[in-house]
Order: C-alpha cells, then sequence, then structure tokens
C-alpha cells in the first residue's frame, strides 16, 4: 500500500517560517528526487536512506537531535527540482540538500546550492561535470562518477587480446561521457586499440535491431555498453538474438546493478565484465550486515539505490556531528576530507575535488536460478581509479 | 548488399507496431476529429495488458491470444473513455477535446505504476519464433519477419473493413463530411464509441506486439507519442494508407539513420518531417483542411470589451498585494510566485495566438525554451549582462517564430499546429544533440541574475514588471486595431482580405509577437532557475501551455493568464503528495466537463446569470 | 470613358469543365449591371475572379484600363472594388459598429497599430456609413445575432468603407424577405446615383433584376449569351430558351440557391 510520502497538505500551506532548529527539534535533511518519473531507481534509494534514519536516530539521532528527511518529488524537471530545492531551503528549514538520479537535475541544484552557499550532497548522479567541469565547493558526491566506473571497465579491458572496439551509449551528457573516459582511460592503458564503430542510441528510445546490425557491421574484437533500463533490455534481447555476443567480450557500465539486471531476468547476459552491486554473494562485513538488516526492514532485495540511499543518510549524520552545528559553512568544512564507514567500507569525500572514493563492484555475468548475476566480482576501491591530482586540479576549474 | 536488405528487413518490421498505433490515432482524427494525446497511453496499456495476459495463457496459443485480448481490453477502455468524457465535451469549442485526453494521460500513468509497479518489465518472446533467419547471411529474427507478415494483414483488415463494409462506409463518410452522416440517420454517437473502440485496439495491439521486441515500462506512452505523431502528421490526418506508408518510411529512414549517422537519428527524423510538410503541407495522402473546420464552434464569441471599473480596481488591488509580497510572504512564497508569473506570461502568449487568433500551437515550447535558450547562450558564450540577454531573448525567440510561422501558416488547423510541433521537435533534437553548443542534456548552468536583480525580493519585482507588463500588452493588443484584425482573419478570413487585410501577414506577426512574449517568459525562466535545460523545449511543455489555456477559457480574454495561475498552483500542492498524476488528470477531466468553457468563460456565465436574476 | 471594369477573354476550368468561357464585358462608371444565369452558368466563377479570389486560365481583368488579373483580393480593394458575398461574411465576434470600423482601419493602413484603442477609432466614419445601409440603430449589438438581411446591409457599409469606385455583389437579396429585397435595391440603386459608383451584381429575383438593373447580361455555360437593357432582355428568344425552356421570364421567384 502506498504510504504517506510527504508532508500533509496543511504543512504544506502553513506560512513560511523560517523555522529555528531548537534542542529536541528533528535536524531536517530535504531530499529531491525522481519518485514519479523513476520510482524503480527512486524508491529503493529511499527506503536505504528511511532505514539508516531509524537507526540513526535509534542511537540518539545527530546532535542529540532526532534527523529527518524530506522527501519531494521534482518529476525528473530541472527547473522543479530548483523551485523544491528553494522552498526546502527557505521554508522547510531543511539544512542541506541531497538526492536526485538524473544528472541534469543533479547540475541544477549544485548550480543553485553554490549560489545559495548551501550544502548539496548529489548522492546517486554520474556526470563527471558535478565534480569536475562544473564542479564548486558547496557540492559533493557520493557515487562513483561515470569516470571512475568507466576507468574500472577500461582497466579490465586493458588486460585483454581485443584491439578493436565498438561502442554504444545512450545520445547524451551521460552516455558521451562514459565513452569519452572509457577511451581516454583504455587508450592510455593499451594505446594500440582502435575504435571501430561509436553508436548513439536517443535515451529510452533505442532500435535495438538496428543498433545491433550496425554493430555487428564494424566487427569489433570487444563492446563496450553504455545503454541502460529499457534500452538494454531491448539491445541484450536483440544481440542475443542476432548473435552480436558470440565470441565477443561485452563491457557494460553500471549492467551488473540489480536495477538493471533483474528485469531482465532469464534473458540477463552471460559473461559481460561489468559495474555493479553483487549483494547477494556478500558473506560478512558491513556489506553483509547492511543486507540482512534490509531484507529484514523491508522484505525485499536490496538495490544499488538502496546502498547509496544507506550510505547517504550515515554521510550526513557523520558531517553534521563532525561539524557540531547545522550552519551550511560549518557542514560544507566538515564534508571536506569526511571519513565516513558505510556498508562498501571506510570512504572519504576527497578535499581536492569533493569526490567521495565510494568504489564499485567489478565483476562478470552469469545466469543463477534463472536471473543474473555477478560473479568472480572484485571491490574497487574508489580512490584507485581517479586521475592524479594534477589531471584533477585541471579538470576542476572553480578552485 | 545482405547487410542492406537484411537493414530494410528491420525497418519493415519496426514499422509494425507504428502503423498500428499510428492508423489508430489517425482514425480517430478523421472520424471525431478528435487529436487524441493518450494514444500513447492505451499504446502502454496494451503492453501492460498483453504481458500480464501472457504470465497466465500457456503456450503459442496463449501468446498470441494474449496479444489479441490486449486489444479488446484496451478497445474497451478507449471506448469506455469515450462515452464517459469525451461524449460530454463534443459540443466544446474544437480541440478542447485534447485536454480531457491530456488528463486521462496522467491518470493512466498512475494506474499502471499503481497495478504494475514500477520495475520494468521484461516481454516474454514469441514461443516458437526465438531464432533467426539467414537471409543472404544475414541473420534476421523471425520474429520480425512475423511483424514483416502481419503488418500488412492488420492493414489488409482495415483497409477491408473501410472499404468494403457498411460500418466502412460510415466511418468514411463521416471522415468526409460529419453533418451527411447524422443527415443519413446514422447515430453518430455509437459510430464514435465504435471508432474509439477500434483507434484504441489498435494501439492496444501495437504495444503487445513489441512485446517480444522490448517490454512494457512507465516512459513509453511519451515515447511512442513523439513518433506516432510524426508519423500521423507525415502520412496525413486521417490517411489509413499514409499512415502505412509513412511508418514505413520513418522506420527504415531510421534503421540507416543508425548505421550511417548515428550521432544525429533524432534530428534526422525531424528534418525529415518539416522537410514533408514544407512541400505538402498536409502529409502525403492527407485532405486539405476545409476552411472553417477548426474555427469557431459553440456559441459565438462575446465581443471583446476594455474591463469595467470594478475589474480593474480588483486587479490593481492585487498587483499591489503581489508588488508588496516580499514584505509579507516568505522567501519561498517569492520563488513560487515568480515561477508562477512567467508560466502566466508564456500561457497568455499561447493564449493570444489561439484566443485571438484561432491558431492553435503544438509546439509553443519551442519559443518559450528558445528565449530561455537564447539568454543562456548569450550568457555563456558572449558573457552578455542579463539585461541584454532579457532584450535579446524575445527578440530572438520573435526571429525564430518568424521564421517557423512563414512555413507553418501555409496551412491552416490541425496541419497548423502540428508543423508547430514538428518545429519544436527538431529545435528540441538539435539542442539535445548538439551538445557541444548547447550542452546537451546537461544544458546550461550558472546562468545567474545580475548583481542589482540577485536578491529574492528584487529578482520577483523584476519577473512581476516584466510578466504583468507583458500580459497587459498582450491584452492591450487585443484593443488594439492589431487585435481587432487579427480576430477579423480568424472570423471571416475571405471578407477580411476583401477588406484589404492581409491575413497571412497579420497572422504571422501575431505568431511572432506571442512568439516573442513566450521568449520573454523563457529568458525570466533562464535566470530565475540559473539553468537551462531540454526540458522546457518538450512536448510536455507545450502541452502544458496548451492546456492551461483550454482549462482558462479560450473564448475570453484573461483565460491564458488565470489557468496558468491556477494550473500551477494545483500543481504545486498536488506534488506533495503519492499519485498526485492521477488526483491532477482527474482534476482536469472534472474541469473539462464542468467548465466546457474553461475557468473564466464559465464563470463570467455564471456571473451573468446571477446579474440577470438580481436585475 | 475607360470603363471601371473591362473583362477580356476571361476563361477558366476546372478539370474538363470550362465554367467560364471567354466571356468579354465592360462596365461603365455608375452602371448598374445584373448578371443573371441559371446555377452552374458561370456567375460566381466570374465573379471570383474579377475579385481576385480565383485566378483565371486565360483572359485579363482590367480596372479603369489598369490590368488587375491575378492580383490578391486585398489589393483589388485597395484599388476601389468593394465586394459582398453570397453568403454573408462579417466578423461574428464584433460589434455592429466594430465590423464597419475594421474596414475603415484597413482602408486607413491602422491594422498592424499596437497603441491606441480600436473601438474609438473611426467610429463617425463608421457610424454614417451604418446610418446609410440604415444599420445606425443597431450598431452597438453583436454581429452573430443579427437577422440575416442585417447582415446583408451591414456588409455592404463594410463594402463602402473606403468609398470604392465599383462595388461587386454576389446576389446581394438570397435570403432576405421581398420587401427587404426592394428596400435593399433602392438604396444600392442611390449609392450608385449619389457617388457614382458602378454596380456589378448576380442576382436570381427576377423582380429585382428587372427592377432595378439599368443593363442586364445573361450567362449560360459559361458563356455570355445576351447583354442589353431589361426590355430588350425581356424579349429575347435565348434568354427565354435558357429560362424554363422558353417560356416567358416570370417576376417573383426565380430558381433559388
Amino acid at each position: 500500500m502506498p504510504r504517506a510520502l510527504f508532508p500533509t497538505l496543511a504543512a504544506a500551506v502553513l506560512a513560511s517560517l523560517p523555522a529555528a532548529a531548537q534542542e529536541g527539534e528533528p535536524i531536517k535533511i530535504g531530499e529531491i528526487n525522481h519518485f514519479t518519473r523513476m520510482p524503480a531507481f527512486a524508491e529503493p534509494y529511499r527506503r536505504g536512506i528511511e532505514m539508516a534514519v531509524e537507526e540513526i536516530n535509534e542511537a540518539g539521532g545527530v546532535l542529540g537531535r532526532p534527523l529527518e528527511f524530506v522527501f519531494r518529488d521534482d518529476q525528473g524537471e530541472p527547473g522543479e527540482a530548483i523551485k523544491i530545492a528553494e522552498e526546502l531551503m527557505r521554508r522547510e528549514g531543511t539544512v542541506m540538500i541531497t538526492g536526485s538520479i538524473l544528472s541534469n537535475v543533479g547540475l541544477a541544484i549544485s548550480s543553485l546550492a553554490a549560489r545559495r552557499e548551501f550544502v548539496y550532497l548529489a548522492s546517486e548522479p554520474l556526470a563527471d561535470a558535478l565534480t569536475w567541469g562544473q564542479g564548486n565547493a558547496w557540492t559533493f558526491r557520493l557515487r562513483p562518477s561515470t569516470y571512475m566506473q568507466a576507468a574500472m571497465l577500461a582497466e579490465a579491458a586493458a588486460g585483454t587480446d581485443a584491439v578493436t572496439y565498438a561502442t554504444i551509449a545512450p545520445n547524451y551528457a551521460y552516455g558521451k561521457d562514459a565513452v569519452a573516459a572509457f577511451k581516454e582511460v583504455l587508450t592510455e592503458l593499451k594505446p594500440d586499440v582502435e575504435f571501430v564503430a561509436e553508436q548513439w542510441p536517443p535515451l529510452f528510445d533505442i532500435d535495438a535491431g538496428a543498433e545491433v546490425q550496425a554493430l555487428e557491421r564494424a566487427k569489433p574484437d570487444a563492446i563496450y555498453n553504455v545503454t541502460f533500463g529499457t534500452d538494454l533490455a531491448k539491445f541484450v534481447r536483440e544481440g542475443e538474438t542476432r548473435g552480436l555476443f558470440e565470441d565477443r567480450q561485452v563491457y557494460g557500465l553500471l549492467s551488473g546493478e540489480p536495477e538493471y539486471l533483474e528485469p531482465l531476468g532469464a534473458e540477463a547476459p552471460e559473461g559481460w565484465v561489468v559495474t555493479g552491486y553483487p549483494w547477494y554473494d556478500f558473506e560478512d562485513g558491513a556489506g553483509a550486515e547492511f543486507v540482512s538488516a534490509y531484507e529484514a526492514r523491508w522484505d525485499e532485495t536490496p538495490k544499488n539505490g538502496s546502498n547509496v540511499g544507506y550510505a547517504t543518510a550515515l554521510s550526513v549524520a557523520a558531517a553534521i556531528e563532525t561539524a557540531g552545528s547545522t550552519e551550511s559553512a560549518a557542514i560544507r568544512e566538515a564534508f571536506e576530507g569526511l571519513t565516513v564507514a558505510v556498508p562498501a567500507g571506510e570512504i572519504t569525500y576527497r578535499e581536492i575535488d569533493n569526490q567521495a572514493t565510494h568504489g564499485a563492484w567489478v565483476g562478470t555475468t552469469a545466469l543463477r536460478d534463472g536471473g543474473g548475476v555477478m560473479v568472480d566480482w572484485t571491490y574497487e576501491d574508489g580512490a584507485d581509479c581517479l586521475p592524479s591530482d594534477e589531471r584533477v586540479r585541471e579538470l576542476r576549474p572553480a578552485d | 548488399m545482405g547487410l542492406i536488405l537484411a537493414q530494410l528487413l528491420t525497418g519493415l518490421a519496426n514499422a509494425g507496431a507504428l502503423f498500428m498505433v499510428a492508423s489508430g490515432l489517425s482514425l480517430i482524427f478523421g472520424v471525431t476529429r478528435i487529436v487524441n494525446f493518450a494514444h500513447g497511453s492505451f499504446y502502454m496499456l496494451g503492453a501492460y495488458v498483453g504481458w500480464s495476459a501472457m504470465q497466465v495463457l500457456p503456450g503459442a496459443l496463449g501468446f498470441w491470444g494474449a496479444i489479441l485480448v490486449a486489444g479488446v481490453i484496451v478497445g474497451l477502455v478507449g471506448a469506455a473513455v469515450e462515452m464517459l468524457i469525451l461524449r460530454r465535451v463534443y459540443a466544446a469549442p474544437e480541440l478542447f477535446q485534447l485536454v480531457a485526453t491530456f488528463g486521462v494521460i496522467l491518470v493512466v500513468q498512475d494506474l499502471a505504476l499503481m497495478i504494475w509497479g514500477p520495475t520494468d518489465l521484461l516481454g516474454p518472446r514469441a514461443p516458437g519464433l526465438t531464432g533467426v533467419v539467414r537471409v543472404m547471411g544475414e541473420p534476421v529474427p523471425q520474429y520480425d519477419l512475423a511483424l514483416i507478415a502481419i503488418t500488412p494483414g492488420v492493414a489488409l483488415a482495415l483497409w477491408y473493413l473501410i472499404a468494403k463494409t457498411r460500418v466502412g462506409i460510415l466511418v468514411r463518410a463521416a471522415t468526409q463530411d460529419r453533418e451527411m452522416v447524422g443527415a443519413l440517420g446514422v447515430n453518430q454517437s455509437w459510430l464514435f464509441t465504435g471508432t474509439f473502440f477500434l483507434g484504441c485496439a489498435l494501439a492496444g495491439l501495437g504495444g503487445a506486439l513489441q512485446l517480444p521486441k522490448g517490454g512494457a515500462d512507465l516512459l513509453m506512452d511519451f515515447t511512442i507519442l513523439a513518433q506516432v505523431f510524426v508519423v500521423v502528421v507525415i502520412g496525413g490526418m486521417g490517411s489509413l494508407p499514409g499512415a502505412l506508408i509513412a511508418s514505413v518510411l520513418i522506420s527504415v529512414i531510421n534503421v540507416f539513420g543508425v548505421a550511417y549517422l548515428p550521432q544525429s537519428t533524432l534530428v534526422l527524423t525531424y528534418v525529415v518531417m518539416v522537410a514533408v510538410l514544407i512541400w505538402w503541407p498536409f502529409g502525403l495522402l492527407g485532405r486539405a483542411e476545409v476552411a472553417g473546420e477548426l474555427g469557431q464552434v459553440g456559441a459565438p464569441e462575446e465581443p471583446v470589451r476594455p474591463a469595467g471599473w470594478p475589474v480593474r480596481a480588483g486587479v490593481a488591488a492585487a498587483l499591489v498585494l503581489l508588488a508588496t509580497l516580499p514584505a509579507w510572504g516568505g522567501g519561498f512564497a517569492l520563488v513560487l510566485a515568480t515561477d508562477i508569473l512567467i508560466f502566466c506570461l508564456f500561457a497568455a502568449s499561447l493564449h493570444f495566438l489561439l484566443g485571438q487568433g484561432g491558431l492553435v500551437s503544438f509546439g509553443h515550447a519551442a519559443f518559450y525554451g528558445g528565449g530561455a535558450y537564447v539568454a543562456a547562450l548569450l550568457v555563456r558564450h558572449a558573457d552578455t549582462p542579463m539585461e541584454l540577454a532579457l532584450i535579446l531573448a524575445p527578440l530572438g525567440a520573435g526571429l525564430g517564430a518568424l521564421i517557423v510561422g512563414w512555413v507553418a501558416l501555409r496551412a491552416s488547423g490541425v496541419y497548423f499546429a502540428m508543423l508547430t510541433l514538428a518545429f519544436a521537435q527538431l529545435l528540441w533534437s538539435l539542442v539535445y544533440q548538439w551538445g557541444d553548443v548547447t550542452g546537451g542534456d546537461d544544458g546550461i548552468v550558472g546562468i545567474w541574475p545580475a548583481d542589482w536583480a540577485s536578491g529574492g525580493a528584487a529578482f520577483f519585482w523584476l519577473t512581476l514588471v516584466l510578466c504583468v507588463g507583458g500580459i497587459l500588452v498582450l491584452r492591450h493588443a487585443a484593443h488594439a486595431p492589431f487585435g481587432y484584425a487579427l480576430r477579423a482573419s480568424r472570423d471571416a478570413p475571405l471578407r477580411a482580405e476583401a477588406t484589404g487585410l492581409d491575413t497571412r501577414r497579420i497572422r504571422l506577426v501575431a505568431f511572432a509577437f506571442a512568439g516573442a512574449m513566450a521568449g520573454l517568459a523563457g529568458g525570466l525562466f533562464t535566470f530565475s532557475k540559473g539553468s537551462v535545460f531540454p526540458n522546457e523545449l518538450e512536448i510536455a511543455r507545450s502541452f502544458d501551455a496548451l492546456i492551461v489555456v483550454f482549462l482558462g477559457g479560450v473564448k475570453t480574454l484573461s483565460g491564458g493568464w488565470v489557468g496558468g495561475g491556477v494550473f500551477k498552483s494545483a500543481e504545486d500542492l498536488l506534488t506533495r503528495f503519492d499519485y498526485w498524476r492521477l488526483a491532477l488528470g482527474l482534476l482536469i477531466i472534472a474541469v473539462v466537463i464542468a467548465a466546457p468553457e474553461g475557468i473564466v468563460g464559465t464563470l463570467k456565465r455564471l456571473a451573468r446569470r446571477q446579474g440577470g436574476e438580481d436585475r | 470613358m475607360t470603363p471601371v471594369l473591362e473583362a477580356r477573354h476571361l476563361t477558366r476550368h476546372f478539370g474538363a469543365i470550362r465554367a467560364v468561357d471567354d466571356v468579354s464585358f465592360a462596365l461603365a462608371p455608375g452602371e448598374l449591371l445584373a448578371l443573371i444565369g441559371p446555377n452552374g452558368a458561370g456567375k460566381s466563377t466570374c465573379f471570383n475572379m474579377a475579385m481576385g479570389q480565383l485566378a483565371p486560365s486565360s483572359g485579363q481583368v482590367l480596372l479603369e484600363g489598369r490590368d488587375i488579373t491575378g492580383w490578391p483580393a486585398r489589393r483589388i480593394w485597395r484599388a476601389g472594388v468593394g465586394r459582398t458575398f453570397q453568403i454573408t461574411a462579417t466578423y461574428a465576434s464584433m460589434r455592429v459598429i466594430e465590423n464597419v470600423q475594421m474596414a475603415c482601419l484597413s482602408h486607413h493602413r491602422r491594422t498592424f497599430s499596437l497603441i491606441p484603442r480600436a473601438h474609438r477609432l473611426y467610429r463617425d466614419e463608421a457610424m454614417a456609413l451604418l446610418e446609410t445601409v440604415g444599420m445606425g440603430a443597431q450598431a452597438e449589438r453583436h454581429a452573430a445575432i443579427l437577422a440575416y438581411g442585417d447582415l446583408k446591409r451591414l456588409e455592404l457599409a463594410m463594402a463602402l468603407a473606403h468609398a470604392p469606385r465599383l462595388l461587386l455583389m454576389d446576389e446581394p437579396t438570397a435570403g432576405m424577405a421581398p420587401g427587404e429585397r426592394a428596400a435593399l435595391m433602392e438604396l444600392v440603386a442611390g449609392i450608385v446615383a449619389e457617388r457614382g459608383t458602378a454596380v456589378l451584381f448576380t442576382e436570381h429575383d427576377m423582380d429585382v433584376v428587372f427592377g432595378h438593373a439599368q443593363r442586364i447580361m445573361v450567362m449560360n455555360r459559361g458563356q455570355i449569351i445576351a447583354d442589353g437593357t431589361p426590355q430588350a432582355i425581356r424579349g429575347d428568344a435565348r434568354v427565354r430558351e435558357v429560362y424554363l425552356g422558353g417560356g416567358a421570364i416570370t417576376a417573383g421567384r426565380g430558381a433559388d440557391g
């Protein structure tokens, strides 16, 4: 049954009083996400946050006060997200903002955050620009960026004999970043590689049959895939049917995340090298504890978003605790260099570019019990996948 | 050679589902003159219902049975929508019904989410058709061949139904001349319901048939809608053979585009569309619009008159209240009011076209988003100060409107509407795919107001002055000779021409004027948000404006901004809840049924009745 | 003297049909000329070519000696030609006087003006025109609710807004009561007499034609078969042939439509 996610109408209509935080009053965090546009991604993420908040508050809260997330739906529209962010900052009395999955919404909020000098933790959006090209002092990012995940796959690819590569990526900013990063890192590691075809299907409007034919025409040794969601499902099915993946190594960015692998069911591709979240094989440690707690709490298996959501709430709590205050400037300073223990391990928000060192799991896809899983995986620490500090300074002009 | 043949077959297979959805839309438009915005939703429903039926029905028979079941169920849903909602608003001004269908889109989105959940559903494969056939050495999926066989079958069945049966004769008669069917003693409402059943069933079939090539997801309604509009417009509204030719054309062009121009597939589609429409404004096989077809239906419009002193006093008081908002409202109230004011100007600019000129534009977001991008690009690439950017944004949008209007105004009525949509989509695809200049999907961020206007109150006042000023200018234009000339061109174009009016030039100037006002709203939007993204050029944005203009009341002077204000406020309140789309959709449908003259029109009628009783 | 309007070998095909076939005629200033003929004789086609609504397949139209063939309707209007339509065309969303003001605005080339309020402009001029056609009392009414005969008169007022030297009237009295018909035609005759405006009109009502026209042209199957004074036409055998298969042209109702 749907639960009431959002504040009541009465509360929303109430006159806007800057809620001065007092002892015992909850510390509010504004969370903006695409709950109606991308519910399959946003809901597990929200549950991760809620679970963390429950645990934090049971343990005494933050600065002795309860932590509270205010969830708001932006319909996946940047303009709407800006409006909501303003409301959260000015009326709801939230002390910082988190959220977004889509990069463009993340970039819009990030720009506003810098303008209003308000901390924004971009938990899920992947755009490199968030911490580099358009990076600013007030925006931090939790999840490993496009570049980091692409670099992980490029490293795996560099170790094989494949020389000719074809790429397929949705024709928008994320897809372009992902291809550029993969090319950059792979070419650096293995200068003789050649990219023989680049396919750019429109996002969520792939003509899979035609794309597969175009890739086949180029006869590459290996394929680098960035498509996701329904595009991925269509691509995999057409590719399997037409034999595109036979005797070819395929690298799939994010393809191993349960959000993308689970809907494919028994048709999940086998033998792809992917980044993802293999929660089913965590045996001990914080990762496994999180998985069993999550399953107990929600009666469903965790997604990658659940893990990110949980880590988001932990990061926020740690930052405010470190800051010792709910002032924006103090929280911002606390985030710089902040180290937090999250299910994946210890992560640090780098001072140089505000990017967290949260890593990703790289493995090979296989079928198990009629569903796709990752096997032979390893956890790649994010800190190892980033360019040199010198290069980062070049990439991040703002500082 | 083999590859080219295989690519051709892929294109033909893709054309199948597209044709079914497009023919349904075309059929419905041909007979009922309703542009069914919800057609994509019926396609999505077909996919979901088909998926569910395939889980229950076993084997090959079950698979094909499920597809038929999906068609029938979706057809019945369509018939129910026609009987429960649309039938009540046939007497409303033409094209008003599309507002109701927009409400249906919102309702279906949330119902599908409730019933089938958020996760994408992978379509089952067709039993016995999972392999490939080698055609000159190239693999061609068996199911593709099945689709290539089914599509002509459906097309033939449709042709037989329309050309050889009594029902078909009525449908054809209705497509040609609706009054005649009534005169023939045919029960028109059953004909309309039947058409809706058939049209929606075709959409449902299309949705279910594509399951083995993809699946069901919650975004497929808008994705297919854009493509289907392209097909129907290229083929000609109301023409089934046109829909067939156009779906094959677009699908095949797209397949070759993927292979040889992979970066620009979207742009390619819309370039083809614009090119076709420049040569054939009514599509390949479309019929020229009968003059006055989209003119004034229903009660004649009241003559405009300047507002009386009570209204003026009321507006002045409201403006004073609004201007002092920084003193009594909170910081967020200013942000919200800024948003609403900008949207009101955008809506008012479209309303001017629609209400005064009878020009229904489906692509007004091109000028709103266009203005927004002009401002953002100037600041980003030329370091233009805000003040200059806010002057150039409307100028740029107006110039763009002049160019678009010059082409689009060769057609009229719904074809004009579709041409504007085509241009808006072309612009959107250019901005989306030309990332080096426009930032593509990542947009242009960091475009903030000048220092003097950067405080919440200062920017609010700037917006207030420009938006209220713009709305007043639009309103004044309706009272000025130009507004009269525009209404004259709409009421009786022959008479207008025969008394020296250059109706085409008048419409063109009106189109550019409205475009410029939308551009001003867009420029303000950019600075209020600090960023701009291709979303501001999307179909959805054009629809937003169109919906509020109809909801506000076309045949009134204030319908645009009143509708905009009410809609934005309702949206701000409703989006705080789960399943707000359901609520908003039902609200829109309720307004459509209860107040077919729009909010302002109905209020005026009530006021008049009240006044009559008093006397 | 140069004729106000001259048609030279006007021809118009619709597919294989010659709707108008080599028609030539001239109209002198101040002349009241009726163009009659059975349905489908080509009268309206002739009219529409003279007024620029339809391009001739061949032939020329001259206005006061100037070749106006192929000109758009609005340019012909500016050259001094007013017209009324078979099915009245007025601006339904405006008041009666605003309809006429609109024509005046166009005449004074103010249609692109955005500054003044239109309803204050040329009111006196418009009112005078309405008085001329006897519509003064209805000036403030909504045009959409006028009786048909009043719409015809309103159209006439609009057609006179730029003091035309030629007035083209396509079935000016169609749909009016007999008494109204006579009144309207007397009005037109008065305008001809007073202003020297030439009038070319088509008509089905033979009372109107023979009662008011100074000259009559008869068309059949796209050609002019007779041209002369009412008396001459009344006695023309070919005309009788066309109308009622040889019977006398009787006053009263002609074929309508």
